[in-house]
């Protein structure tokens, strides 16, 4: 399994969107997402987005207030997955329009949906913006 | 009834006035969370569907971002899933990806509904079933939905295919016979010309090719057609890992892939992709001399980047490559040695294990100095590591680089008073370890623990106990070497050792008894020798001032003596006052007086020990030391026993020593220990520390398999080493280094340390200096002395512990797919051992003429086939790169194959049955001939 979990986390460290690719109860969903985000959030510009974290690595990218984290495997790719944040991003802002925290709080089942359909089993499986957007706004009009 | 649901209808609140209300919470969220959620648990018993799905998406969000249960609702899970209205299913499906896992109960009931969503014809439905089935599928509905799952493998719908593709991944896992039925479909989406599909395929394969590559080199012509052919960056990326791993099993792969490789690395702008391929190269091809070179290069146009994520990947990759290539590291030192002083810890500690990866004896004094510096001024995080990895780098095979033991014995000293030094037990180890290691390095092994024992303050601090402990240990142990044992005993008798832990002050009183054995025989001695030249001996005026002038004769002396163990130093030359050992029994009977009370028992039972001894001796000195002539031979008789009771050398323990000592007979030594399970069945055995060492300087490792008859099963093997290794993880500081050890750590230290940045540039040029020298020239010019004997065992008492790599996991899933691509007949152990089990015409057409012998008919289809199997040019032009290497790899196979035919010939009509059949199952069928052969597999 390439990536293990996808966090969006805000500065004040609550999560805004938790997707795992593995089982963790809610437990250790809980104490994984502290320790994680206290290693992060502490770090500041000038280091780097990488952090080793028991077994595997966390690549992370912040924008604006929003942090987004990724858990993935030892030897995953990490500029790769860096450009995996950073479309998924873009992704969000060309639906939403200029996104910002409120607009995953509101629509968090929608950013699930991207989620989903670029990420499946933890394989990254599809890359382009149109191919992600087309069936969620497909799914919008027919709701 | 109805008209209840409607008035829920209206007056629910929508998962937007959820979050709306939520944001207004201020405080007291918890009571606000609580009571949403006895809304819901009211509202998903309605039976409108509308009324029941919006409460269950408002649980699902409260359970993912809040962290509320939600396992309770999975049977209302199950309803809105069944949902004929796509939003309700979506919510519901979204649900049980989110909630459900193997234990849950209700996964029984959802194989028929996710059958029918998989089969479809809205392919919204089918992938909101996959995206289901991806993250929840057991054994059981991966065996019951493979059927379905097989045919949307090849379905036309990219959108479906490309997710059955990835759902693929968990089926094999859960269920390895679905490799049987859906692998041939899954290769054939490697060569589908929509990028879409093969993005999606080759993740799959990098997955699968991480846990077991070798099942997967016959599909190597097709993986290199991607990475050749493909423009997509993220496919890239996947195939060059996919190399990466099958390279090293193959060699002549690693000779054709390598130069597309460079390619990639040359004309790339994508740095993402650069990066891959270095550390291809660097990992996998690292025998091809210039792409190594032009990949170090690339590495050096990275750790010089701004972006600080390129510096610690270039680091990283740069630690990938110090044992093949060294060079690449020094190349790239002064960058290195800058990254000490950087911003980030991770590149720091990066920058740390590569320096330390380049030390060798001709500079570790030079560069442990300048780290030492370093370590003075870090915060205690970095601080610790860098102390961590000089121990690991010079306590690697039993202190292999290290050559001047005496600098190292007080470099450890120093370690011991660096404030943040909290590397206690290493320490600890180490000097112990050398101490009975390396003779030639007592003397200052104890002029080091001498120096941390008299010092008061240390006795505070909590971290340097341990050293503390080893320092009282070494003084009792090797006191003959001391240059003063009365300082040794003040040291060990000061009143602050009150602040020891008992453990260790148990260690100290036992040291404080060796010296006192030590002083009252060389007393004995003494007066022995010069009983008739009486002159110096009993006058008190003389005690203080000859131990002055006793270190400077000492020091003269002692290069002579070091080799004597029981020959003093100290009684040839001075005396031992009458007087001196008079108040030395004095005072510890002073002291240790109140310690018969102590609370712990050893300490109580040392003190006692100790007391007993010192009033025994009183007793008869009172008589003995008035007329020395009739001195008391009990006395001398008693002290001559203790000292050679402990003058018997301690050495180092052989990690076999135990299975050496013989089973006495009448001793029953169970093979299994399964009874343990009836009478502690649920505690959690800590099988592996049991095997740690006994103590801190025994190393009594105890090599499981081989010396203890208790643990010889064979099944218990495997899991014995994976917990050893565990336990080794968690515990590595307790074992000495078995090999090239990399220091492993899971802290971080915090992101900045505001002490550390003065004068670090200094300490950086000063670095790159001295490396610069030392890495000059490779050996030590200077050196003065030779390297002193260090004590070894010959059955290696250092490595009892092999690294074993973990087995791969799954056995069955690559047995199963081995079958698919090799042939079920081909047997494990031929396709493992032959490295040439590549796909081949050629191999196939020797099987079809063992077969000729009895049919005819089939003599047709091989003449039809021959000569495009004899004239390798002529097939198609996607597998022209790969064609030399496989026709080589025909050739080796069709030795065997002979080999093997000659043997079956004999056994006739049967075999030769089977054999048509296992060619049906052999690989080229899925690899490089698709339409003639008829599918045979399904």
């Amino acid at each position: 399994m390439g990536i293990r979990f996808v966090l969006m986390v805000n500065k004040q460290g609550q999560t805004r969107l938790a997707q795992y690719y593995e089982y963790l109860t809610l437990d250790e969903r809980r104490a994984l997402e502290g320790e994680i985000v206290r290693k992060c959030l502490a770090r500041n510009e000038q280091q780097c987005s990488f952090v080793e974290h028991r077994n595997y690595k966390i690549v992370y990218r912040r924008y604006a207030s929003l942090f987004f984290l990724v858990g993935v495997d030892d030897d995953e790719n990490e500029l790769a997955i860096l450009e995996f944040i950073h479309l998924l991003v873009e992704t969000m802002d060309r639906h939403f329009g200029n996104v910002c925290e409120l607009d995953i709080m509101f629509h968090l089942e929608k950013a699930h949906f991207m989620l989903e359909e670029m990420v499946m089993n933890g394989c990254i499986v599809e890359t382009s913006k149109s191919n992600i957007l087309t069936p969620i706004q497909l799914m919008d009009k027919t709701s | 009834m109805a008209g209840s649901s409607i008035m829920e209808n209206l007056f629910q609140r929508t998962l937007e006035d959820l979050i709306k209300g939520m944001r207004l919470q201020l405080i007291g969220e918890s009571t606000f969370i609580s009571k949403a959620t006895e809304e819901i648990r009211r509202e998903i018993k309605s039976t409108d569907h509308h009324t029941k799905s919006t409460a269950l998406l408002k649980l699902c969000y409260l359970s993912a971002v809040h962290g509320v249960d939600m396992s309770w609702a999975c049977f209302h899970v199950v309803e809105v899933m069944s949902s004929s209205r796509f939003a309700q299913k979506r919510i519901g499906y979204h649900a049980a990806s989110q909630s459900f896992h193997d234990d849950t109960p209700v996964l029984l009931l959802i194989t028929n509904q996710l059958r029918k969503d998989l089969s479809s014809a809205n392919h919204f439905e089918v992938s909101l079933a996959l995206e289901c089935l991806s993250r929840i599928a057991t054994p059981d509905l991966a065996r019951d939905l493979t059927p379905e799952l097989f045919n949307l493998l090849s379905t036309a719908r990219v959108f479906v295919r490309k997710k059955a593709i990835a759902v693929v991944l968990r089926l094999f896992d859960k269920y390895p016979d679905a490799v049987r039925v859906c692998f041939k479909r899954l290769v054939e989406n490697l060569e589908s010309s929509d990028p879409q599909v093969v993005t999606a395929v080759i993740g799959v394969f990098c997955e699968l090719a991480a846990k077991d590559p070798r099942s997967y080199l016959p599909l190597a012509p097709e993986f290199y057609r991607i990475l050749v052919d493909s423009k997509n960056n993220w496919i890239l990326i996947k195939v060059l890992k996919v190399f990466a791993k099958l390279a090293p099993l193959e060699p002549r792969l690693g000779k054709r892939i390598v130069e597309p490789v460079c390619e990639h690395m040359r004309r790339s702008g994508a740095k993402s992709l650069v990066f891959e391929c270095v550390r291809t190269v660097l990992t996998s091809l690292s025998g091809y001399e210039s792409a190594v070179k032009l990949a170090v290069e690339k590495v050096r146009e990275l750790v010089d980047d701004q972006d600080p994520n390129l510096r610690y990947l270039a680091l990283h990759v740069l630690s990938v490559a110090v044992p093949e290539h060294l060079w690449a590291v020094l190349e790239n030192k002064e960058a290195v040695i800058k990254s000490l002083s950087d911003e980030d810890s991770n590149i720091k500690i990066e920058s740390l294990r590569l320096l330390m990866a380049m030390v060798s004896e001709s500079h570790l004094a030079d560069i442990s100095r300048v780290l030492l510096n370093y370590a003075l001024k870090s915060d205690p995080e970095f601080c610790n590591e860098i102390l961590g990895s000089i121990l690991t780098t010079c306590g690697r095979n039993v202190y292999e680089i290290v050559d001047d033991f005496d600098w190292y014995v007080s470099l450890l000293g120093e370690m011991a008073t660096i404030p943040n030094c909290q590397k206690g037990e290493e320490i600890e180890t180490q000097l112990v370890d050398i101490g009975m290691r390396v003779r030639d390095a007592r003397m200052q092994l104890v002029q080091v623990g001498r120096d941390l024992l008299i010092d008061p303050a240390l006795l505070g601090n909590v971290h340097l106990h341990r050293i503390l402990c080893a320092a009282a240990w070494v003084a009792g142990e090797y006191v003959e070497v001391a240059s003063n044992p009365f300082e040794l005993m003040d040291a060990l008798l000061q009143p602050r050792t009150s602040l020891l832990p008992p453990s260790i002050r148990a260690v100290y009183i036992n040291a404080a008894f060796k010296i006192l054995i030590f002083c009252l025989d060389c007393y004995l001695l003494q007066n022995e020798g010069s009983k008739y030249e009486q002159d110096a001996g009993f006058n008190p005026r003389n005690t203080t001032e000859s131990f002055d002038d006793l270190s400077a004769e000492n020091g003269i002396e002692r290069v002579a003596t070091h080799d004597q163990t029981i020959t003093p130093t100290f009684v040839e030359k001075k005396n031992f006052m009458h007087e001196s050992i008079v108040n030395l029994l004095n005072r510890i009977e002073l002291i240790f007086g109140p310690l018969i009370a102590n609370q712990d028992v050893d300490v109580l039972e040392r003190a006692q020990n100790m007391l007993s001894l010192v009033l025994l001796i009183k007793g008869e000195n009172d008589n003995s030391f008035q007329d020395v002539d009739k001195k008391d031979t009990r006395v001398s008789a008693i002290i001559k026993l203790m000292r050679d009771a402990f003058t018997m050398e301690l050495g180092p323990v052989s990690t076999s020593a135990q299975g050496r000592v013989a089973v006495p007979d009448g001793l029953v030594l169970k093979e299994n220990l399964g009874d343990l399970h009836a009478i502690c069945g649920d505690i959690e055995l800590p099988s592996s520390s049991s095997f740690s060492t006994a103590g801190p300087h025994l190393t009594a490792t105890s090599d499981a398999s081989s010396s203890n008859p208790l643990i010889n099963e064979e099944s218990g093997a495997l899991n014995e080493s994976t917990s050893l290794i565990e336990h080794r993880k968690r515990h590595g500081l307790y074992y000495l280094p078995s090999e090239k050890s990399e220091i492993v750590t899971d802290e971080y230290p915090p992101a900045n340390d505001p002490k550390s940045n003065s004068n670090i540039n200094d300490e950086a040029s000063e670095l790159v200096k001295l490396t610069e020298q030392s890495l000059l020239l490779k050996k030590r010019t200077n050196q003065t002395k030779p390297r002193p004997v260090v004590v070894k065992l010959d059955d290696g008492d250092v490595a009892p512990i092999s690294v074993q790599r973990p087995e791969p996991r799954g056995d069955s899933l690559s047995g199963a797919i081995k079958d698919v691509l090799l042939g079920s007949e081909t047997g494990p152990s031929m396709s493992q051992s032959n490295p040439y089990d590549k796909s081949s015409r050629k191999q196939k057409e020797k099987k079809k003429l063992g077969t000729n012998v009895q049919s005819e008919m089939k003599e047709n289809v091989v003449d039809a086939e021959k000569p495009d199997s004899e004239n390798p040019n002529s097939s198609g032009k996607n597998h022209g790169h790969t064609r030399e290497r496989r026709h080589r790899g025909k050739e080796k196979i069709v030795e065997g194959e002979e080999h093997d035919q000659r043997g079956k010939k004999k056994s006739g009509h049967r075999h030769s049955r089977r054999k048509t059949h296992q060619r049906a199952k052999s690989p080229l069928n899925v690899v490089s001939q698709t339409p003639e052969i008829p599918d045979f597999l399904l």
